[in-house]
């Protein structure tokens, strides 16, 4: 044989990320991806939140205080976005499996649509916590 | 003999390992569950943040509500362990750190699911804490 190097012979490589231009449907593929990761944490969280409720007012409250402290709210605030954003762009997937919404035009709107819904739907529900919170005390 | 064939030659004509779609379908099937039950979640998470304790306590010692929150946890659980082993599957190549993480994921997801259902069944049954 003229190939003297052993085994498979160097494949071509798909476009990397380097050479890639930044476009939104392309932000939204990685966002939700990242979202997946931050919700894995979420469902953890809410599982503590059960045990906790479970344990008794004691154990609620210290946990409640946790989440309810400034760095509680703010990582509840990314969950929600996260939440948000993840059921969205599982939408756009759901379309995509149906063969709809290939198109640049499509995929580019539903992708900003999907950054947009994620972000006032979480300032939405944080708004209406937190005006319900000061209604009941 | 098979020593003189390539990875490529011996994989090719085979066609796919006819598993891989399970995972994908149930990535679909519990993507559209939790569509509905995010937005039963979202609901309690605003009663809570309204009543609080009392309030929780009282949501989950109602049998549908126990039911829905069970469905949510371990539903969003299985849906997140999926994905995850779909991120280690991509990202992770040495095959000792890869078949960690996996089982990492197994072991904290399943042990969430059960902390979780265990939690709020002891609330639906009305025990005491």
């Amino acid at each position: 044989m003229a190939d003297a190097s052993p085994g498979l012979r160097e494949r071509p490589l798909s476009p990397h990320v380097q050479v890639w231009r930044w476009h939104v449907t392309m932000a939204a593929s990685i966002f939700n991806r990242v979202t997946g990761v931050g919700l894995y944490v979420g469902w953890l969280i809410l599982a503590g939140w059960a045990l906790a409720l479970a344990s008794g007012p004691d154990a609620y409250g210290a946990y409640s205080s946790v989440l309810t402290s400034i760095p509680g709210q703010i990582v509840l605030f990314g969950v929600a976005v996260a939440l948000f954003f993840h059921l969205a762009a599982g939408v756009r997937h759901l379309f995509w499996d149906s063969g709809k919404g290939f198109m640049p035009r499509t995929a580019g709107a539903s992708a900003i649509v999907a950054f947009v819904f994620a972000i006032v739907a979480a300032i939405v529900l944080f708004v209406i916590a937190h005006i319900s919170q000061g209604s009941a005390s | 003999m098979s020593l003189y064939r390539s990875g490529l030659g011996r994989a090719r004509g085979l066609g796919s390992a006819k598993h891989g779609v399970g995972a994908f379908i149930a990535e679909r099937v519990s993507g559209v569950a939790l569509i509905l039950l995010t937005i039963w979640l979202v609901w309690v998470a605003v009663a809570v943040a309204r009543g609080g304790y009392a309030e929780a306590r009282s949501i989950l010692a109602s049998p549908v509500h126990a039911a829905i929150a069970i469905l949510t946890v371990d539903v969003g659980l299985y849906h997140a362990m999926i994905g995850m082993r779909v991120i280690v599957e991509d990202y992770i190549e040495k095959p000792l750190t890869k078949a960690a993480l996996l089982i990492l994921n197994a072991l904290v997801g399943w042990a969430a699911a059960a902390i979780a259902t265990v939690s709020i069944l002891k609330i639906a049954f009305g025990a005491g804490a």
